[in-house]
């Protein structure tokens, strides 16, 4: 029989479908039988989930104005290999 | 020229085609869409939160570069991160802010929550049952407390949970990225969810 300490220390594994039948089913078997294991597992997932719904990071104005300055640099000569070369061709 | 066709389906991919083609708008949707991605990797693998940002600056310094390069046989957000890795680990060598991360994996370490059994293994603390944790989450101060404790774990497991549930990336690309195996990846993201189960349960029920 499988202990809840045992389970906590399968739930990822559960999760991302690594476990064997017989794991499998003993997990699920415990989980069925455990209001602490369900509980348990409830919040794993919706910690999982929470962290993948973290809100995302702007970027900063000034560094995005760099990026595209770079970048029209880039394209602004026929392909030049570097920005070296660039300012060579510029001159 | 033919260029090899798309193998994977990717929004991203179109975008490419007219930033190659010198399309500023269609490189700005791409860092708009991305950088975000880059800035929390870059934090992931160099604790040092200028250097971060001048990785991931490098990063798309290099892609300006190296958009021919993108072949599409990889999802874009994924050939972004190799180059990131890349860069990280570069920098890693020459400049003390940016020690590569150790991806070794402690055997012998026990479970962060082994205390809340009892000896034969059942639960001496069982978990409280959270507040609604969705609506939580508009709380900024969860999502600041979240923040934290991902910033607070060990650089390996703060690595793969923030590729793996931050940002969405399979386990297959998480190990390649990291070159790791499926098993230490799996072992980093399980203490790494358990610490953060565990950061969460202290602010959303009354015992961690």
């Amino acid at each position: 029989m499988m202990t809840c300490a045992q389970l906590t220390e399968l739930v990822t594994e559960y999760l991302e479908g690594r476990l064997g039948l017989g794991q499998r089913l003993a997990f699920q078997m415990h989980v069925g039988m455990c209001r602490n294991c369900r509980m348990y597992l409830k919040q794993v997932r919706q910690t999982v989930r929470l962290t993948g719904k973290l809100p995302e990071e702007p970027i900063p104005a000034a560094v995005k104005t760099e990026l595209l300055e770079r970048f029209r640099n880039w394209h602004g000569g026929d392909a030049p290999a570097d920005d070296d070369q660039q300012r060579r061709e510029k001159q | 020229m033919v260029r090899p066709r798309q193998t994977i389906s990717d929004d991203d991919f179109e975008l490419v085609e007219r930033a190659r083609g010198g399309e500023e708008a269609a490189f700005a949707t791409l860092v708009g869409r991305h950088h975000s991605t880059l800035l929390r990797t870059a934090r992931a693998f160099v604790r040092d939160p200028a250097a971060a940002e001048d990785v991931a600056q490098d990063t798309w310094l290099a892609v300006v570069r190296g958009l021919d390069r993108f072949e599409g046989r990889a999802r874009f957000k994924t050939w972004l991160l190799h180059i990131l890795a890349n860069r990280a680990r570069t920098r890693g060598v020459r400049d003390a802010r940016m020690l590569p991360v150790d991806m070794s994996v402690d055997d012998y370490a026990t479970s962060a929550i082994a205390d809340r059994f009892d000896a034969r293994g059942r639960w001496a603390q069982p978990p409280v049952a959270w507040q609604d944790a969705e609506t939580a989450l508009g709380d900024r101060q969860l999502v600041a407390h979240l923040e934290r404790a991902i910033a607070e774990l060990p650089a390996n497991q703060r690595l793969v949970v923030t590729l793996r549930d931050v940002e969405g990336l399979e386990s297959d690309e998480v190990c390649n990225l990291l070159g790791i195996t499926e098993t230490n990846q799996r072992v980093l993201l399980h203490r790494a969810r358990t610490r953060l189960r565990a950061a969460l349960a202290a602010q959303l029920g009354s015992t961690p």
